[in-house]
């Protein structure tokens, strides 16, 4: 039996059984990390000591007879992006190059409180800027798919190492769709909750109003599972929604069932048409047939001001982030640039900033810096927050005849490497179908939906806000509709 | 996408820069005065959207005064910390000079 072939939820429950340990899973992940990653390029930093002590410990409390949760002893690709006290986090980025954060993200609590193992620090844009991989200071990862393509992005290195194999779990950040991009184009399931629904309280901030960490998996089931086990209230993160988190294990269980009778799904007309590839559209047309075929009821709805989404995106991301990043400073974290014992701070400061911030990143801090500045506030930012507004009222409007809303997650598959890398526009593109859900604060997942010439295809499922568990009941139903993980149509690598 | 160019010059891009603390590069202004050029004149299509009556949304999950139990609790280990930091001194964040020496 192939130990990384197996899902997270078959995983956790042969651990707890006794079946296998978490040592011989976690070994046998490091080891598939050892076999493809020089190709892959998904890692940043393996934590081998580290995850097989994680292991071992999980396996003593099975062996005193604790009854342990349903991912205890499971691995899982953690985006570097979120801080681990000890273990080394660059946000892809060289001006954290060497920073060892001394203290645990709320998310990373919560995997360690779940048992997860966690086996290395994931590939990323730098910052989570890109939807390639290729804006990392480390250089890109590679689709498992074609080596030769990226992996999407932000997530791209978490997204590759799932689809590869290395990893059963993944953990991702979405900002305007680093989790549903990187999802779709390798194949595999990823869910950004709702704005709120987990703890940003040790993820490195690039947009505050919309950054949100989610789970990869190959199936709903083990993403929901991974989703229950990092999500919840978190007084350390003022935005945290005081709700309970969503049925979403119930939910990929029900769906699971393959029955959406009594389903309202509304297709969004402005997310199609010019910029999607054909192969795209004819894969969604066939998810949509599907669902008829599963019982949902399909219809098309109109979101007039979505066409807005990129351009009020491209500022309100720019605008946060020139403001975020400038904590990097050169005093208390990361690089310092050019300190001769003569020049002042905030030289020094500028030649940390400009030696240690890669391009996209400084073209967006010099962004938002514009569209912040005095005399162009109103007409930039101000007027980018006005349509967010409108965005959110498309969404309310939508929801009113539909229980979720539905469109390709991306408008092309995996593009190669190096093709968009000097065309920022044609780069921003990529997040054409995810901006919406993500300026309204709403839950969306990216579910396999098919194959466009050999590669993979997602369809984005979108619900109202803290009703994830609505995404995760289509995903699965889509999923059990074809009888498996589409992964296990990728090719040997 | 209109891509219609807004006329951002080159001198700007270095205010920006300077506001910004980025030491560019000539190059870089070179390179970057085009590119925001365009990216502005792409994201500037917000201005299209009449919204004169519409109130913006700086957040879409509505919050206010959010407060936590007011409770001691350690904070960071210092050693640690300053661990961390690219020069420390005396238990301190040790800085380059802020201030101009000729005061």
């Amino acid at each position: 039996m192939d130990l990384t072939r197996m899902t997270a939820a078959e995983l956790g429950a042969a651990i707890a059984s006794g079946e296998t340990s978490s040592v011989e899973v976690t070994q046998a992940h490091l080891d598939r990390i050892a076999a493809v990653d020089d190709r892959v390029h998904a890692f940043l930093h393996v934590d081998t000591d580290g995850a097989l002590a994680a292991a071992r410990g999980v396996d003593e409390r099975r062996d005193d007879g604790e009854t342990l949760g349903p991912l205890a002893g499971v691995p899982l690709a953690l985006k570097d992006v979120i801080v681990t006290r000890g273990i080394p986090t660059t946000v892809g980025s060289r001006i954290l190059e060497g920073w060892i954060p001394p203290y645990d993200a709320t998310v990373t609590t919560k995997l360690r409180e779940a048992g997860i193992v966690v086996l290395g620090k994931t590939n990323m844009d730098e910052f989570a800027m890109g939807s390639s991989t290729e804006n990392s200071a480390y250089g890109p990862s590679h689709n498992p798919w074609d080596l030769d393509r990226v992996p999407g992005g932000s997530s791209g290195g978490s997204s590759a190492a799932v689809a590869a194999f290395s990893a059963p779990l993944g953990i991702g950040t979405d900002t305007g769709g680093s989790i549903r991009q990187p999802a779709a184009v390798t194949g595999i399931v990823g869910h950004k909750p709702t704005y709120g629904g987990v703890s940003r309280y040790g993820l490195v901030a690039f947009s505050s109003s919309l950054d949100q960490a989610g789970p990869f998996a190959r199936t709903v089931l083990d993403a929901a599972l991974l989703h229950e086990a990092m999500a919840g209230h978190d007084p350390m993160d003022s935005t945290s929604i005081d709700a309970p988190v969503p049925p979403v294990v119930a939910a990929a269980r029900q769906g699971g069932t393959g029955d959406l009778t009594g389903l309202r799904v509304g297709v969004v007309r402005e997310l199609s048409g010019e910029g999607y590839e054909p192969g795209v559209e004819a894969v969604t047309r066939e998810a949509l047939a599907r669902l008829e075929k599963l019982g949902a009821t399909v219809h098309e709805v109109s979101c007039p001001s979505f066409g807005y989404a990129l351009p009020a995106y491209y500022l309100i991301a720019p605008s946060e982030c020139s403001s975020n990043l400038a904590r990097f400073d050169a005093v208390r974290y990361g690089l310092r640039v050019g300190d001769d014992g003569v020049r002042s701070l905030e030289e020094v400061m500028s030649l940390t900033r400009e030696a240690g911030f890669g391009p996209e990143v400084k073209r967006r801090i010099m962004l938002g810096t514009y569209a912040l500045s005095s005399g162009y506030y109103d007409a930039y930012y101000g007027q980018a927050q006005k349509v967010r507004t409108l965005i959110s009222r498309d969404f309310a409007a939508a929801f009113e005849t539909a229980d979720v809303l539905v469109s390709p997650a991306t408008p092309t598959v995996a593009f190669p490497i190096g093709e968009r890398a000097n065309d920022p526009l044609a780069m921003y593109a990529a997040d054409l179908c995810t901006l919406p859900a993500s300026l309204a604060g709403l839950p969306a997942i990216s579910v396999p939906s098919g194959l466009s010439e050999g590669l993979p295809v997602g369809l984005q499922v979108m619900a109202p806000a803290l009703a994830d568990d609505r995404c995760y009941r289509v995903a699965a139903a889509l999923e059990a509709d074809r009888g498996h993980p589409l992964t296990e149509e990728a090719p040997a690598l | 996408m209109s891509e219609a160019a807004v006329g951002i010059t080159r001198d700007e891009v270095a205010h920006l820069a300077r506001l910004a603390r980025l030491a560019v590069t000539d190059e870089e202004l070179d390179v970057f005065a085009g590119q925001l050029d365009v990216i502005l004149g792409a994201v500037a299509r917000v201005q299209e959207v009449a919204a004169a009556d519409i109130p913006p949304t700086s957040h879409a999950v509505p919050l206010t005064n959010v407060f936590r139990p007011d409770v001691n609790v350690p904070c960071l280990p210092r050693d640690e910390v300053l661990a961390a930091a690219p020069a420390a001194e005396d238990g301190r964040f040790r800085v380059p000079r802020i201030l101009d020496e000729e005061a």
